[in-house]
């Protein structure tokens, strides 16, 4: 068998723990009342357009996108607008959203709701991106980052290749791996969507070798169409991210600060490939997502495909309720994720599972002092040394930590994750970041 | 003797006595002019280096003092008034006067007031944990108790107390440096007019929540809802986004927004236990 291909600096081998692989996607049933924040994607705030009373249907726009850099946010169920208010995110910051009390399920007329196959467009690339901009689709790894921004690559620039990440090398998480092999056409689909829409003729689809069975499925299915080749890969963590698959399946590198279609790449999730497909062949906006409900405590680890706005209370309801030894509820993966203070915070565009941990897992250990092992910088990704950029951080040396490229740090957590002293690296980390951002902000000014 | 030694003598003799000629000449030409009152100055200063006067460091704000033509705008907190009246007597200048301050924390969410709803792991420093979430209660304006503002006073005048789960202020070691203002994410601490005896009226909250929202998470939160401001006669109480503030430099200490205050967010602090009502004119009129 030929060798597997993988990036090469850093990495990580975290126990992959993928309990909810073997169940098929459900539909989860309606929530009482969603929430349906107007942030949900990396940009401005989308502005809402509908009132306190206001009557809507499943698909509409609630929200407009309020400039290039941002995306229209769509009702994902229909009935009554309850209010449009603040609540607290999973930040614990209140964030304005718009709260819709559920009646029926009365969906858009043009929305095509049949189960079946469209294959075959007749768009051009302008027209499909269009598509994308107004269904709201953002990337559904986890970024957020809105897909017709990526489609539209600044002037000079040309993508040449369009990467499929169905890499998932998230622990725990199942959502994409599920998808791919429930909608393998319909990806495939919407693969050749993003192709035309970029205007490339390359496109690869990246799949970690723990899923064999859908690596199988893909291939077989793409064996007639020379553009489009699936690619195997030896599992490390964190190859789900943007740089480490391009430089894993490429061999390019995207330059410090730069974008990844500078060296003529563009990523996109299997998630995102199948909301492009929905949106361009069945009119069907972002409004709903499969969230993988998952942990060790939980009574039966399930993928279900939730309307976007349903309070994580209602994912935890339907795989079991909560385990007694509940230490901490998790948005997105172990390594990746943030806790969540409230089981009241909705499911968004960018939730791709929600992870219950026991208290055994989630405890941290003490914090003993730095041995300087250094395996800290041989896991970085980036190749950043994490040691030094939490000393930077902790000492309010920002000058020096923006010169030690503490910006190119993607949070992948794989430096905190194999510190045999259980420092906290990448909490300082990210706070040193958000202080050098502001630093970099405030001189653009 | 040897000979050797001799000449070793005189040759260091002669390098010694031409290199003392040529340095004399040397520092005579390149000398460097100093101020000698910015030695003066500096001497009179309290030598703390704590930039609470937005200097680098005591030498520093001397040099400041030494080249500015009037000391409005120069004032060292830590010295307060006499430092500066001496620092203007050296320069020959009128040194402005003014008001001691004293840092306050404006937060009284004791574990008592405001119960914890979640619990943090994180890296214990108060910046990191305002940068990741809200905090460990449902209020999302307070203290959240870490003590980066204990970290950040050089004069110990901040004590942790884990009884009460946020730190207080020892006012009789309080420079107001305003290091620990900067130093809290929440922007809870607040310099403000030191009175006599340290006596102090305050609103101790910082929430600019609606009321309801406010007083779930924090029995003692600021709700906003005014009494206090009509009650005060020296228009020294405004309400801005749904929270009390005192003016310290308007305040008279008369004490009649406490009582008035529904739930309890306004501290006073050293005062005499309170007399019968009647009574209450008299105390207005002996404070300063």
């Amino acid at each position: 068998m030929r060798m597997l291909k993988t990036f090469k600096t850093g990495g990580v081998h975290p126990p992959e723990n993928k309990l909810s692989a073997t169940s098929p996607i459900e539909v989860l049933s309606l929530p009482d009342t969603v929430f349906i924040p107007v942030a949900q994607h990396i940009g401005a705030p989308a502005i809402p357009v509908v009132q306190r009373g206001d009557q809507v249907k499943v698909g509409q726009v609630i929200a407009k996108s309020s400039s290039f850099v941002s995306t229209n946010i769509h009702s994902s169920v229909s009935g009554k607008v309850k209010k449009v208010d603040f609540q607290a995110d999973s930040s614990g910051y209140p964030k304005q959203g718009i709260f819709i009390d559920v009646k029926d399920d009365e969906w858009l007329e043009e929305i095509d709701r049949s189960e079946e196959l469209k294959k075959d467009f007749d768009l051009d690339g302008p027209e499909i991106v269009k598509k994308i901009q107004e269904a709201g689709i953002v990337g559904e790894g986890g970024a957020t980052f809105p897909t017709h921004v990526k489609l539209v690559p600044p002037k000079g620039m040309k993508a040449d290749i369009l990467i499929i990440n169905g890499v998932e090398c998230e622990p725990y998480l199942t959502s994409d791996h599920r998808l791919m092999l429930e909608k393998a056409d319909e990806i495939l689909v919407g693969t050749r969507l993003l192709m035309k829409a970029l205007n490339v003729n390359k496109a690869v689809i990246g799949i970690e070798n723990n899923k064999p069975d859908a690596i199988q499925l893909l291939s077989d299915k793409v064996k007639n169409d020379p553009g489009i080749e699936v690619a195997g890969l030896k599992v490390k963590y964190p190859q789900g991210g943007e740089k480490q698959l391009i430089k894993a399946l490429t061999g390019r590198e995207v330059p410090s600060g730069g974008l990844p279609v500078a060296i003529g790449a563009v990523v996109s999730n299997v998630g995102t490939a199948f909301a492009v497909y929905e949106a361009v062949q069945k009119n069907k906006p972002l409004f709903e997502r499969v969230v993988s409900i998952t942990g060790k405590g939980i009574e039966k680890p399930s993928n279900f495909r939730v309307r976007i706005g349903t309070p994580t209370s209602a994912l935890i309801e339907a795989a079991g309720g909560l385990p007694e030894d509940t230490g901490k509820i998790i948005s997105g993966g172990p390594m990746m994720g943030r806790a969540i203070a409230s089981l009241e915070v909705p499911v968004t565009k960018g939730t791709s599972g929600i992870l219950l941990m026991t208290q055994n897992e989630s405890k941290r250990d003490e914090v003993i002092s730095c041995i300087r092992c250094s395996r800290c910088v041989s896991a970085c990704p980036m190749g950043l040394e994490p040691y030094l950029l939490m000393t930077l951080a902790e000492k309010q040396i920002f000058d020096r930590a923006e010169d030690e490229k503490i910006m190119d740090c993607m949070e992948c957590g794989s430096c905190s994750y194999t510190c045999p002293s259980n420092r906290p690296l990448l909490d300082y980390i990210r706070f040193g970041k958000g202080k050098v951002g502001q630093i970099i902000r405030s001189r653009k000014k | 003797m040897s000979i050797t030694i001799v000449y070793t003598i005189a040759t260091l003799s002669v390098i010694g006595t031409s290199a003392a000629v040529i340095l004399y000449f040397v520092a005579q030409k390149f000398k460097v002019y100093e101020d000698p009152r910015i030695n003066e100055v500096e001497e009179n200063l309290p030598a703390a280096n704590c930039g609470g006067c937005g200097y680098a460091g005591c030498r520093a704000f001397a040099e400041a003092c030494v080249k500015a033509s009037d000391l409005g705008d120069l004032y060292c907190p830590v010295g307060g008034n006499e430092t500066m009246n001496k620092v203007a007597e050296i320069l020959g200048l009128e040194a402005v006067k003014k008001d001691a301050r004293v840092a306050y924390i404006r937060c009284n969410g004791t574990c008592e007031h405001r119960p914890k709803t979640n619990i943090f792991d994180g890296a214990t420093t108060c910046a990191i944990a305002s940068s990741v979430y809200s905090g460990e209660t449902d209020c999302q304006w307070g203290c959240l108790g870490y003590g980066d503002c204990f970290d950040a006073c050089d004069f110990d005048a901040i004590e942790l107390r884990a009884d009460l789960g946020v730190p207080r202020i020892t006012d009789d070691m309080c420079v107001a440096c305003g290091a620990c203002v900067d130093a809290c994410p929440k922007d809870l601490i607040e310099l403000r007019k030191k009175f006599p005896k340290n006596r102090k009226v305050v609103v101790a909250c910082r929430n600019k929540d609606k009321g309801g929202v406010a007083r779930k998470a924090c029995s003692v939160a600021c709700i906003g809802c005014g009494k206090c401001e009509k009650e005060c006669k020296f228009d020294a109480i405004t309400i801005e986004n749904n929270l009390a503030f005192i003016d310290s430099d308007k305040c008279k200490l008369c004490r009649k927004c406490v009582p008035v205050c529904p739930t309890n967010a306004i501290i006073e602090e050293n005062f005499p236990p309170r007399k019968i009502k009647q009574e209450e004119k008299e105390e207005c009129s002996t404070a300063k």
